[in-house]
């Protein structure tokens, strides 16, 4: 059973069409990882995804139901979304990042609520921050606080947007781990990314994304290690040392 | 010096009336320029285009002008539609012109907070399944505010001293206090240094305080 379904997805910004014709199935339980060069549309797709960005064209299905402005925001409950630039909010502490949905969203009760909280932190290794504020923490410690705060809403997805691509690189491993543990959990993941070692050992399909298209898919074996088309080997020519 | 502090004390008297009315208007102000500048930011262009005129007419015309239409003018013109109607107070047109006046400066310091908020706030909350109203109210304006504190209180001090055109349209404030003793008195000097003395007491503490705040966020902020 597909848990999202993208059929046709078009996305144009005013005269550029930066999404041409994209469809994808992504299983329950797969784990999807989206490269391919900056201005690809791989972003684009995932926000898509979500409906930050608004398709101009196509349909969107998450678990068989499709998006529309009315179901719109029940139907983000199930996706969990982890930006490059972890958007945490800077105003409440780290708990409240994690609470603030369920609580106001869900109407999950404020002590149960926290307690889960507090096992999410423990989860990605920072349940002595949970008093901080996001400014007192590193990129890295701010990122799995991100994780946590979608997690915190039981998401049946995770969508993961370039998540250690502003990160100093001796950062990068701990949200890489965190994501890892994730995935070996069973989560369904789509991941933007240029981590290509993570979307080899992590992936279960791998999308190759330029000017619009999937240029090519298949196992990461299969697209990192044998890509069949020229624009996927000229990519990964340049990327993978 | 006598005569000095006399005519301080008498403009201090008019304290109360310009500090109620500046109260009352700053709060009315807030509430009307937070829904101006949420109507500017909607997507809806007829809420667009009423808060672009209204901030336009406002901050177009001296506040003494707006004073004397609601003061004296809306009366007249009720009357002259048959409608039996004076102000009870004087008070009361003069609170309703300071809210209105003030609204639409503050519309304009509470956009610029707003807008001043990274996007990808905005996409968090929502991507949480936050409505858009839910995103603003828990979101984006408690960010917002403590951006936009400072000029928040800057017109506060604004609208203080501009309360003085007020004694136009009777009611008793500083200025106007001073102005009634110094036409018993003749003490002219006295009684405007009298004046100018008793809004300072409230200006300058004002000042000093947002001085204060701003420091202490720059300090936060080089923190950070």
């Amino acid at each position: 059973m597909s848990m999202i379904e993208v059929k046709g997805l078009k996305k144009s910004f005013g005269d550029l069409e930066v999404l041409k014709g994209i469809d994808q199935n992504i299983d329950k339980g797969e784990v999807l990882c989206i490269v391919g060069p900056s201005g690809s549309g791989k972003s684009t797709m995932l926000r898509c995804i979500n409906r930050l960005e608004e398709p101009t064209d196509g349909e969107i299905y998450i678990d068989g139901e499709l998006i529309t402005d009315q179901n719109l925001d029940r139907i983000r409950t199930k996706m969990g979304m982890v930006f490059q630039s972890f958007n945490l909010f800077p105003h409440m502490s780290v708990l409240d990042n994690l609470t603030c949905g369920p609580v106001n969203v869900k109407k999950e009760d404020r002590k149960a609520s926290e307690a889960k909280a507090m096992k999410l932190l423990e989860r990605v290794g920072l349940a002595d921050k949970a008093d901080q504020y996001p400014r007192n923490l590193s990129g890295g410690q701010q990122q799995r606080v991100a994780i946590a705060r979608a997690l915190a809403m039981d998401p049946e997805v995770m969508l993961f947007d370039e998540p250690t691509s502003a990160l100093d690189p001796e950062m990068v491993g701990e949200v890489l781990d965190v994501m890892k543990a994730l995935a070996k959990e069973g989560m369904t993941m789509v991941v933007v990314t240029h981590e290509m070692g993570f979307a080899k050992e992590v992936a279960n399909k791998v999308i190759f994304m330029d000017g619009g298209y999937i240029v090519e898919q298949g196992t990461p074996d299969a697209v990192l290690n044998h890509p069949q088309m020229e624009r996927t080997q000229d990519f990964l020519s340049k990327v993978l040392i | 010096m006598g005569i000095y502090l006399k005519g301080f004390l008498i403009a201090c008297k008019g304290i109360p009336a310009t500090v109620c009315v500046s109260l009352i208007a700053i709060v009315i102000g807030a509430a009307l320029g937070l829904l101006l500048a949420l109507c500017s930011q909607t997507k809806s262009k007829i809420l667009q285009v009423i808060a672009k005129v209204y901030v336009d007419i406002i901050r177009g015309t001296p506040m003494l002008a707006q004073a004397l239409i609601m003061a004296y003018g809306v009366p007249w013109l009720l009357q002259s539609w048959g409608i039996d109607f004076t102000w009870p107070q004087m008070v009361l047109p003069a609170i309703i012109v300071c809210g209105c006046n003030s609204a639409a400066y503050m519309s304009e310091v509470i956009r610029s907070g707003i807008q001043a908020i990274d996007k990808g706030q905005m996409e968090a909350a929502r991507s949480l399944g936050m409505s858009h109203g839910m995103a603003m109210r828990l979101v984006i304006i408690p960010q917002a505010i403590r951006i936009i504190l400072p000029a928040f209180c800057n017109e506060f001090v604004t609208l203080i001293k501009e309360t003085s055109v007020l004694g136009y349209v009777g009611v008793v404030e500083i200025l106007r206090r001073g102005q009634l003793w110094n036409s018993s008195s003749f003490e002219t000097f006295p009684a405007y240094i009298g004046v100018a003395l008793a809004y300072m007491v409230l200006t300058i503490p004002l000042s000093k305080l947002i001085n204060g705040y701003e420091r202490r966020m720059a300090r936060k902020e080089a923190a950070a």
